[in-house]
């Protein structure tokens, strides 16, 4: 789906933790990039020695699994843009933009804590076509497993459970109303430890 | 041609009998040399290939004399290679002109405004000389409302003006084409940049009638009034052609369409009803719309659509060839049901938000597929990007007659590039887009270099390529060996050495145009170059390693090479380093328009 794309807007995210956690998940899922540092250098393209300079060097001593390790080291993505990079015209970057952040402000978006773990974050609900998906990108988030999800039991077999809090107030299991009625419930979501969720059941 | 003329016969002159000295006027025996020129003349008017006239033009004086005579359409690739004085005087009887100004990598920011490539001197000669000038084709020039205005007044025969990527101009200079132009038959605008002047220039066209076969305005960003668009359209019965802007909405689209039945290459505006449609309420028939408009071939539009509007189209699918969902957020699900009656498909351009999935549906239907644009919905670097390697490999197997392709991706492969190469034999533009500067082949960590070696080894009527990814010095090798007949060329953050550009400039005769970023080629490159230069219609390298004292070398050998160094505006002082360097043949030497930030060596 186009808009599994903006797992990675981090602009969006609420963290209240230092950055570099979350960058390197997201440094991890994508395949070996090339030379996140060079894009520090490469901001304007005046800079012609540098810039020229350091793509010699990198073409020269890079392979696939120095870019691997590079990459777990370096620092949070540098969102600079480079000038005329991708050629694209501005006409049409100008258009699709307007419809990007149109897509953007219509979104869902609720804070997702899990015990545990330093800081939150936020998410935007209408891009998940229903729980199986909500449900891994949670997991890949925060790197827990959910188990199995049955009505009758809840999530069986994992250390977390995934509940959110509804227009009520109430705290529920994820999974248990149908998808349309839980997004447009959910107020927040939160991954709970197995012993504290033992008192959630099926709403219904 | 003149069929008579004077002769004086002198004694002892030839071969006839007894000598005699009259003066004969002779109507059916004129000399040689003018039966040459008459047949010439009357042969010549059917040439139109360009090439074709500027062989016959060479051929001897007499030759260049007629083929100049009988020239109709004047072409130019740079305005700035010849003088509008020079053109005019060599051909006189031009009806037709095509202008490019400036070079690609401006639309990319990478020029500062106001460069030049201004039509003004242009318009103001050709009205002197060209009274019966029909049509106007420009790309990438500056054209202003007075510009507009003067060729409006001068020509009064003017049929069809079509504008590129041009700009400086505004909805006034737009009504003053529609009012005074009434042999107008096409206005095309496209990616043209259109100030908004508060001016409804579509109320211009005469109320009574136009001869309009093509109104192309979906790049004016500026709202018209739809009544004065219903009327327009509805006065002119020759139209065909019909681009409407994004503020446009459906509802009007119906009522536009209702009106032209007849219509063959429709632009649909914003495919999304105006927001006082409420929710719910029964809307007009689009579908019945789209079924009696049994011309269309070509369909393009859909700035702000709405998916669920989409299976409208679906009576026109079978017939279309060309389809344009650049502009539409349309994900795979959407498109499927629309793409699989596409059979006829020849032309599609679409946003990567259809997912290789979407791709390898249309690799599974549209066998006809020509040419392939696949744009970036999110156009950066360091995203997962939703098309792939299995697109391209899925578009490869599936579309063998695909001759043009475009394809913007965040990764990519050599192993599928390569099956393009073999499976699409026919392709003569290959321009692969990898947005990850530098990026290797995402499976094997490898350069990108045998993908591109392998798209000009087996492609043999590849003329246009644009190189990306990671790629050395060998990629460069494989151009120079086998792209023997590439005459434009794109090249973007790649090559380790000077060596890189010499295997291109050294091993590729036929090649036009060289458009260079962010590689590390410098002046011993270029030098290598010398030989070559005056064939080519321009080379651009920048943020290069390229220095003012090799750029000097170039002046210097080449006299007739303009050598343009473009500083950017925020760096004006002179250093060594060249950031920009634009250098073009020319019979006039360094034009007098320069602004301040170009420097002609």
């Amino acid at each position: 789906m186009e808009f599994e794309r903006d797992l990675h807007l981090d602009a969006t995210e609420l963290r209240l933790g230092l950055p570099g956690t979350a960058t390197k998940q997201s440094s991890e899922k994508q395949k070996p990039i090339s030379n996140l540092a060079k894009s520090n250098k490469r901001s304007l393209p005046d800079m012609n020695e540098e810039s020229a300079g350091s793509s010699r060097e990198s073409s020269r001593t890079v392979s696939s699994n120095d870019k691997k390790s590079h990459d777990q080291e370096t620092a949070p993505p540098i969102k600079a843009q480079v000038v005329g990079w991708p050629p694209i015209r501005s006409y049409r970057k100008n258009c699709l933009q307007a419809k990007k952040l149109e897509a953007e402000a219509a979104g869902l978006y609720v804070k997702v804590s899990m015990d545990g773990a330093p800081y939150l974050r936020k998410i935007d609900l209408k891009v998940y076509n229903g729980y199986p998906e909500l449900l891994k990108a949670l997991e890949e988030m925060f790197k827990f497993k959910a188990g199995k999800y049955s009505e009758r039991e809840g999530y069986n077999g994992s250390e977390h459970v995934p509940t959110y809090e509804d227009k009520d107030g109430d705290w529920m299991l994820v999974g248990d109303v149908p998808w349309d009625m839980f997004i447009s419930s959910c107020k927040r979501l939160r991954i709970m430890k197995e012993s504290e969720a033992r008192g959630l059941g099926c709403a219904v | 041609m003149i069929l008579a003329q004077t002769r004086t016969y002198t004694t002892g002159s030839g071969p006839g009998p007894g000598p005699s000295s009259s003066s004969v006027l002779e109507y059916l025996a004129p000399c040689p040399d003018q039966v040459l020129e008459n047949v010439l003349e009357n042969v010549l008017w059917f040439l139109t290939s360009r090439k074709d006239r500027n062989a016959a033009s060479l051929v001897c004086r007499s030759w260049y004399r007629v083929e100049a005579l009988t020239r109709s359409d004047l072409f130019i690739g740079n305005c700035y290679a010849v003088s509008p004085k020079r053109a005019t005087s060599r051909f006189t009887r031009i009806r037709s002109v095509t202008l490019k100004g400036r070079p690609r990598f401006a639309d990319f920011n990478l020029m500062p405004p106001n460069w030049g490539a201004h039509l003004a001197p242009w318009v103001s000669a050709m009205a002197l000389t060209y009274p019966w000038l029909e049509k106007v084709h420009l790309k990438r020039m500056s054209v202003t409302d007075d510009d507009l205005a003067l060729l409006a007044e001068s020509f009064s025969g003017f049929k069809e003006l079509v504008l590129v990527c041009c700009d400086g101009f505004g909805t006034s200079g737009l009504a003053i084409v529609a009012s005074r132009c009434r042999q107008l038959k096409v206005l095309d605008l496209i990616e043209s940049e259109v100030s908004d002047d508060d001016v409804d220039w579509i109320s211009y066209f005469p109320d009574t009638g136009t001869c309009l076969e093509s109104l192309i305005f979906d790049c004016v960003e500026c709202p018209i009034d739809f009544d004065a668009l219903e009327r327009l359209v509805a006065n002119s019965p020759s139209l065909k052609k019909l681009r409407l802007n994004r503020h446009v909405s459906m509802g009007q689209l119906h009522r536009l369409m209702v009106q032209a039945p007849r219509l063959t290459h429709l632009g649909t505006g914003s495919f999304s009803p105006s927001e006082d449609v409420a929710q719910g309420e029964q809307g007009p028939d689009y579908v019945s719309a789209f079924a009696a408009c049994k011309s269309i071939v070509c369909l393009s539009g859909f700035r702000e659509i709405i998916p669920d509007y989409l299976p409208a189209i679906n009576p026109v699918c079978a017939n279309l060839t060309s389809l344009n969902f650049s502009y539409a957020n349309v994900s795979a699900e959407h498109l499927k049901p629309i793409i699989s009656n596409c059979h006829k498909l020849q032309i599609f351009w679409v946003l990567d938000s259809i997912c290789d999935e979407g791709l390898q549906a249309v690799a599974a239907t549209c066998k006809e597929l020509r040419e392939l644009r696949v744009f970036p919905f999110e156009a950066r670097e360091d995203i997962e990007g939703p098309v792939s390697e299995v697109g391209l490999q899925a578009v490869s197997e599936g579309c063998r007659k695909l001759e043009s392709i475009l394809y913007f991706c965040q990764r990519m492969t050599n192993a599928a590039v390569v099956a393009m190469s073999k499976n699409c034999p026919d392709l003569v533009v290959f321009r692969l887009c990898i947005m990850g500067r530098h990026r290797p082949d995402h499976v094997t960590g490898e350069p990108m270099d045998e993908g591109f070696g392998a798209i000009v080894m087996n492609c043999k009527k590849l003329t246009r390529l644009a190189v990306s990814g990671l790629l050395t010095d060998r990629a460069f090798a494989y151009i120079g060996k086998y792209g023997k007949i590439v005459r434009t060329l794109s090249v973007a953050f790649a090559g380790d050495s000077d060596m890189g550009l010499k295997y291109v400039l050294e091993g590729c005769p036929r090649l036009q145009k060289l458009e260079i970023r962010d590689s590390p080629f410098g002046d011993a490159a270029l030098l290598s170059g010398l030989h070559h230069y005056y064939n080519m219609r321009f080379l651009w390298m920048s943020a290069c390693n390229l220095s003012n004292q090799g750029c000097q070398q170039i002046a210097q050998a080449l006299p007739r090479l303009v050598v343009e160094v473009i500083k950017h505006e925020d760096n004006l002082d002179m250093d060594e380093n060249v950031d920009t360097l634009y250098m073009y043949r020319s019979l006039e030497g360094p034009r007098d328009d320069v602004p301040r930030f170009v420097s002609i060596l």
